[in-house]
């Protein structure tokens, strides 16, 4: 029963330098690097020793917790270093790539196969790192059932990678991902497709698609599970974005672990933002500085989103699960009156002297300034006219806050994730860190009740 | 840009220093600060703390001239120096510069004297507890010296506003953490401790109190009366002002709170900027109404006889309620504020309409002091949080038979 989902409540952020439909490939840094910390709350054990040689798809290290989840090396080369924290936590382990790359074959996968057979293979091959679970919006339990399974295809994040554009002509990858998954739930793998959309997403056999319109953040997968079936305590569903399934999808019909991907490079601080064809794990700055982002200026460079991306260094790497990676002015200058003045170069969602409602086409060129300092919460009802789930969010942070978990329960947690927090985050006056205090509660409930 | 970089420096070398947040406090009001994202969203809406407050303060501004033009025009007409303005809202015998300097005198000390205690209290708190100093004062501070008496001595008003600020607000841990607004908490401190300096037929006008006290000392002139519209109704007399009056707000009463045209402009202006919550203040027109016309009803049901105390403000044309005492300028500005006020959409409408149906009955039987907007705004300060506490469980039940649907 494909559905269609309207929501009103929400915010188009409109910035400068989308990306343009332009694929290049980007100039193949020979440098990777894979960092635990993206696996959220995964403990790793290292299999691959410093000097070892890899192939694409080989194991680099295992989660402790569960000895069959591997996590695999997205190219072939030599392991040059593994960069390690406090208490010895392992931080990156780093890559230099080969020339040519060699792959590990799986071997072509048996669609046909049952659930048991497909788990181990995922596992093994390290694709099991793209299924994410809710609650607590960690990579999924390999022992959990989910209810249902969502994938968004409809990126509505500001200067997102358009999936109808990065994902056309994978169809046979994605049929062939959305099938093997299929396998894991009685409640189906639900996709959302924009309204108006061109998705190769929209016809695929063991889906159910809903399209999806309205302001960000309509193409959330959150946005997409509390509209069609909200998880309820002991419910688990899987989350998996959209690109990963190619990677998937290729895995199990050629048997190569093939870590490409297509990203944008967007923002307004790039010359020329368009499309890449790279690797996750890549190397940022081969990419960046030869395609027109200022190699001294002062810029803040996203390895996601401007809403929920990491902040990373010019010679940090793109994460494990973005599409994209944007490029943005650091605001980190004082403004005279700015406190008072009246505003016409910064989005708001009131106006209290604030302009951006008399354009609401015009595209905006924002920098990282928060435009005031961390307060008290003080004003109510912003966050409701931006927030889309049956939640109240001022009441959950503060129930986070103050580590109540049976009010946390009682008010929604386990529906939610971080990212469905970025827009009242955006908006919030006192300027809290809406996603850390969502992501420092859902480990609570981790740790708590697990 | 010497001053900018001079005053970065300063910030920078004295990082350390417990009194940092008192050089900030200023330094912020100079320049919007250089602070960047970190985590979580690498940008931010224009919005901050303090352009919210600057707006609510905007909204005020116009209450506040007049009711400098009209403190100085209650003074010279009960003393008979001039003649009673005819022209309306407009009139020339109103906005004269003889009006305004004797307002002005009189207003802006007491602007001072709320803000000084009352930002020196903060500052003093932001630096024992190493917190930047909030912006919630600001406000207050242009609150107070609106709803009090012209005639407020100031040394009264200091020690209410230490009072509120003390006990009303930081006691609970500052900006954002009172259960009671805390501009009310010190007009009621100042209504309980200095009862005949806050209702009565003396105190609304300046020089009025002064003339009693010559009286008193045996002196031969002529008592100078200036009783609201409230406590006339109250007392069962006469009203002498026209419902335009009453709406333009050339009234005897508190500094900025008798002009409803102007209460009602600075409260569209915020619905329109999208800060006051439309929801409270139509739900609190809505239930003042409703009282109102409950009133009325037993008036013309012939409940209530001529000679009942209650009778005067009971047959008050129940739309009248609005213009009168300070129902208006409490709605738009006391009952709006976000802290103590409902939180949920739906909790802001119970909470705006129980403080218009409890202003009007307050103000109708209470005999001693014949304004319910206060008390009945600081009551559903309390109840506020019960208010959203069942709101919100509606939503936690909703969970659960969710949940329960899939058990069964």
């Amino acid at each position: 029963m494909s559905k269609d989902i309207k929501i009103n409540k929400g915010l188009d952020i409109k910035l400068v330098g989308v990306a343009e439909k332009a694929i290049e490939n980007a100039i193949i840094s020979n440098s990777y690097s894979i960092k635990p910390e993206d696996f959220h709350s995964v403990i790793p054990k290292l299999v691959a020793k410093e000097g070892t040689l890899v192939k694409a798809g080989e194991t680099l290290f295992y989660n402790k917790d569960n000895e069959a989840m591997k996590f695999v090396s997205p190219v072939s080369g030599e392991i040059t270093e593994v960069q390690r924290g406090a208490r010895r936590r392992i931080d990156a382990v780093k890559i230099t790539a080969d020339k040519t790359q060699t792959f590990l074959d799986h071997g072509k996968f048996d669609l046909a196969s049952d659930a048991e057979k497909t788990k181990a293979h995922l596992l093994a091959t390290g694709c099991w790192a793209f299924i994410k679970q809710r609650p607590y919006d960690v990579i999924a339990k390999a022992d959990s059932t989910p209810k249902a399974i969502f994938v968004s295809g409809y990126a509505s994040a500001p200067l997102a990678a358009d999936l109808d554009y990065t994902l056309s002509s994978k169809e046979a990858e994605l049929q062939a991902a959305v099938t093997a998954l299929s396998k894991f739930t009685d409640g189906g793998v639900h996709i959302s497709v924009g309204k108006n959309s061109n998705s190769p997403l929209a016809n695929l056999q063991n889906a159910i698609t809903h399209k999806v319109s309205g302001p960000h953040p309509s193409g959330n997968v959150g946005t997409l599970i509390n509209k069609v079936n909200p998880v309820n305590k002991g419910e688990t569903v899987w989350t998996i974005n959209a690109q990963d399934l190619v990677i998937i999808g290729e895995l199990l019909l050629t048997g190569k672990f093939n870590a490409e991907r297509i990203i944008a490079l967007a923002g307004s601080s790039v010359k020329k933002p368009r499309y890449f064809k790279t690797k996750l794990g890549s190397e940022i700055a081969t990419m960046i500085y030869d395609n027109g982002v200022e190699r001294d200026g002062n810029d803040r460079i996203i390895s996601g989103n401007v809403l929920t991306g990491k902040q990373v260094k010019p010679d940090g790497y793109l994460d494990y699960y973005s599409n994209v990676i944007t490029v943005i002015p650091e605001g980190d200058d004082y403004e005279l009156f700015g406190w008072n003045k009246p505003v016409f170069n910064k989005i708001s969602t009131s106006r209290a002297l604030t302009f951006s409602w008399l354009s609401p086409k015009k595209k905006y060129d924002l920098n990282t300034n928060t435009n005031g300092e961390h307060r008290a919460f003080v004003t109510t009802g912003t966050y409701e006219e931006v927030f889309p789930l049956d939640i109240y969010p001022m009441q959950i942070l503060k129930a986070c806050m103050y580590k109540d978990l049976d009010e946390m329960e009682a008010l929604g947690m386990y529906e939610v994730a971080p990212e469905d927090f970025a827009l009242t985050e955006f908006v919030c006056v006192s300027k809290q860190p809406h996603q850390k205090i969502i992501r420092e509660g859902l480990d609570l409930m981790l740790k708590e009740i697990g | 840009m010497g001053l900018k970089q001079n005053l970065h420096n300063f910030k920078e070398k004295n990082k350390d220093k417990k009194w940092l947040p008192a050089f900030s406090a200023i330094h912020t009001f100079l320049f919007l600060p250089n602070e960047t994202t970190h985590n979580g969203t690498h940008i931010k809406a224009a919005d901050d703390l303090k352009r919210t407050m600057n707006t609510v303060i905007m909204a005020m501004v116009p209450c506040l001239i007049f009711g400098m033009f009209n403190a100085g025009y209650q003074h010279h007409l009960a003393f008979g120096e001039i003649q009673q303005a005819t022209g309306g809202f407009l009139s020339a015998e109103f906005w004269t510069l003889d009006n305004f300097s004797v307002g002005f005198w009189k207003v802006i000390p007491l602007v001072v004297v709320s803000y000084v205690v009352g930002l020196a209290i903060e500052i003093l708190f932001a630096i024992k507890n190493s917190h930047e100093v909030e912006e919630g004062y600001l406000v207050t501070g242009m609150l107070v010296p609106l709803i009090v008496p012209i005639d407020t001595p100031l040394w009264m008003l200091a020690v209410a506003v230490a009072f509120g600020v003390v006990i009303g607000k930081e006691v609970f841990g500052g900006t954002g953490m009172n259960i009671l607004n805390p501009a009310l908490t010190i007009r009621a401190f100042l209504f309980f401790a200095y009862p005949t300096w806050m209702s009565g037929d003396k105190v609304w006008v300046h020089g009025a109190v002064e003339r009693d006290q010559m009286i008193a000392a045996g002196q031969n002139v002529d008592a100078i009366s200036g009783e609201t519209i409230l406590g006339s109704l109250a007392q069962g007399k006469e009203v002498a002002y026209s419902v335009w009056d009453m709406f333009y707000g050339i009234i005897p009463g508190s500094v900025g709170e008798t002009s409803t045209l102007l209460i009602l402009l600075g409260g569209l202006f915020l619905i329109f900027a999208k800060i006051g919550s439309w929801r409270i203040m139509l739900s609190s027109v809505v239930g003042a109404l409703i009282m109102g016309l409950i009133f009325n009803g037993l008036v013309s049901a012939e409940v209530i006889s001529e000679g009942s105390k209650f009778y005067g403000l009971m047959s008050t044309e129940f739309w009248q309620h609005l213009l009168i005492g300070g129902f208006a300028f409490g709605t738009v500005f006391m009952a709006t504020d976000p802290v103590t006020a409902s939180q949920t959409n739906k909790g802001k409408l119970i909470y705006g309409f129980l403080i218009g149906f409890l202003s009007i009955m307050i103000r109708v039987f209470n005999p001693a002091y014949p304004e319910g907007v206060m008390l009945a705004i600081l009551l559903m300060n309390v109840f506020a949080p019960t208010i959203d506490h069942y709101v919100v469980q509606g939503n936690v039940k909703k969970r659960m038979k969710r949940l329960k649907a899939k058990v069964a």
